[in-house]
């Protein structure tokens, strides 16, 4: 079978950032795999070496400088990569729709029988693209699987969803599906060495709309971020200054007083 | 196509408590829409949930009564009826693990735009949602276009609904596809040795911690402090710790009289654990983090500093 596996570079910020306009100012910002879809690249691959998976194919949307981050996919083990960017895509705030328009056609090329990708983005916390996805292309999904057990053979993929308050319900999906993967589901692996310079030589295929016979009316926004601002900090903590000394001094005698001791 | 629908939540025979949040939320919009506040509760016990559904400000409750637990094609199938059926143009729902289960796709079948984990909603003419990004640093303002969509709202963001309503309740016939994701159980998850949630003092560790060999650190200072050692979410993650000492929305609600972060940021997920907490101590590098936002002693350094320090303190 066939994976294909979504992969984001997530910007991250700075822990001082200055804001421009409605975003965070560029120089303020780190870019890096986004830490859902590490889980979910580590699960393609581990497919892969279990010999359910015959393929894997990471497939990003981002501009050039991401791909570095699908490099890091690709040395981790997956085949090949397709990089999706268009000018048409670039300053705005992409909506789910857009991102579902983009991720069908490069489904109906590939094929796959199985997609994962990450629970949410680290930067936008949308968590909605791979369901909505799954409604447009017609595959099965489960969303925040902490467990994955695929059955080729029967077409069926056991998993567990994380619910809230240390629950799991256990599923068994349909395959074709997407799932979206929630991080501790497996231990990501770090590139090897030899694993990086293999990357190097893999494929990744830039497409643009017309590759995908898309055009930039089927990936306009519904949705423009207005406004960007810290949260006011509702912070009534007691700040206890002074060095490491005093303030670890200060402090147990703030926990004697709550009647903390050994 | 002024009116709101909300979509209830429930559990092993409970309504979650998001239920009544999305609620509110939903009259709020309703009210700046000008239009109905219609509830739907799909499966288990709906006649049962409509009793206690009807708050003060619903005007109608939909009960589809089909399974007995959450079935993501069954809510899909069933609040996409109702909303065409009622012409519902706004879609609330909770932002819940199984929320984001059904709603994208929801937003997809009927073709309208979808925002996720609102905080604030404002409406004028048009939905301004407010929400987070880039791991709870910033909040943003984001526009809609047009007058339908699907929004999920937040946990603990809204009031729960109280009083008691004079709510219609009807059961809508809606024909649910057969799903091709069948639910075989539940597992709790976090049994083992300890319970955290019994624990006093909770010394509890997070990414700052930054490699498995320093968690001795952090061990010493809870013998020192006769504390319980809990961690958030990174640490389980990493295999660090038994899922049975994880805080937060996923792992164990806590309220100890005393909770220390230990390089913990903060995240909302975390939070959502341990808010109950009497007094909250917070050690972070970074000024900024959230958790000094409800801590109520903090320190703002670096916990391999203070730690040896506090640790001195009770030898």
């Amino acid at each position: 079978m066939k994976v294909l596996v979504t992969v984001k570079e997530v910007a991250e910020a700075d822990d001082d950032f200055a804001i421009e306009g409605t975003d965070i100012a560029e120089s303020d910002l780190e870019y890096d795999l986004n830490e859902w879809d590490d889980y979910a690249v580590e699960a393609a691959v581990q497919l892969a070496e279990a010999g359910i998976a015959d393929e894997v194919v990471a497939v990003t949307v981002g501009p050039e400088r991401a791909e570095e981050t699908i490099r890091m996919a690709l040395a981790k083990g997956a085949d090949r990569a397709v990089r999706v960017w268009d000018d048409a895509l670039d300053g705005g705030f992409a909506d789910v729709a857009s991102k579902v328009e983009l991720f069908e056609a490069v489904v109906d090329e590939e094929e796959p029988d199985l997609i994962l990708g990450g629970v949410q983005a680290a930067d936008t916390g949308f968590g909605a693209t791979g369901v909505a996805l799954a409604e447009r292309i017609g595959f099965e999904h489960a969303a925040v699987v902490n467990h994955l057990d695929v059955d080729a053979d029967a077409g069926v993929a056991h998993v567990h969803r994380e619910l809230e308050g240390g629950v799991e319900e256990l599923t068994d999906v349909d395959l074709p599906a997407v799932l979206t993967v929630q991080t501790g589901l497996n231990e990501p692996r770090y590139a090897s060495l030899r694993g990086i310079r293999q990357a190097q030589r893999k494929e990744i295929a830039a497409k643009d709309l017309s590759d995908l016979g898309l055009t930039a009316d089927d990936v306009e926004s519904a949705l423009t971020v207005t406004g960007m601002y810290e949260p006011e900090s509702e912070s009534d903590a007691e700040i206890i200054e002074g060095d490491a000394g005093e303030s670890a001094g200060r402090l147990a005698e703030v926990l004697r007083e709550k009647g903390v001791s050994a | 196509m002024s009116d709101v629908l909300v979509a209830a939540e429930h559990r092993r025979g409970t309504l979650r408590d998001v239920s009544y949040e999305a609620i509110t939320a939903g009259r709020e919009l309703a009210d700046a829409r000008g239009g109905d506040l219609h509830v739907a509760v799909v499966g288990g016990d709906v006649d049962g949930f409509a009793e206690d559904l009807n708050r003060d400000g619903v005007d109608a409750i939909h009960t589809v009564d089909d399974g007995e637990e959450f079935d993501h094609n069954a809510y899909q199938a069933a609040v996409s009826t109702l909303a065409d059926r009622i012409d519902a143009g706004a879609v609330v729902l909770p932002n819940s693990v199984n929320g984001l289960d059904y709603a994208p796709a929801l937003a997809e079948a009927l073709a309208v735009p979808i925002v996720t984990d609102a905080v604030g909603i404002d409406y004028d003419g048009g939905l301004t949602v407010t929400r987070e990004m880039y791991g709870s640093k910033v909040e943003t303002t984001v526009d809609v276009a047009g007058d339908r969509f699907v929004l999920t709202v937040r946990g603990g963001e809204w009031p729960p609904a109280d009083g008691v309503g004079d709510a219609t309740v009807e059961a809508a016939d809606v024909d649910i596809p057969e799903s091709g994701a069948r639910v075989t159980g539940f597992e709790e998850v976090g049994g083992g040795d300890v319970d955290i949630a019994d624990a006093d003092v909770l010394v509890s560790v997070g990414r700052g911690i930054e490699e498995e060999e320093n968690l001795e650190l952090v061990e010493e200072l809870a013998d020192a402090l006769g504390a319980t050692l809990s961690a958030s979410r990174p640490i389980v993650d990493n295999g660090w710790l038994p899922k049975n000492r994880q805080v937060g929305q996923s792992g164990k609600v806590v309220t100890p009289d005393v909770y220390i972060a230990v390089g913990i940021s903060g995240a909302v997920q975390h939070v959502a654990g341990m808010k109950g907490s009497d007094t909250i101590v917070a050690i972070n590098t970074d000024p900024n983090a959230p958790i000094f936002d409800i801590a109520d002693y903090g320190i703002v350094g670096d916990l391999f500093d203070v730690v040896p320090e506090l640790i001195d303190e009770f030898a």
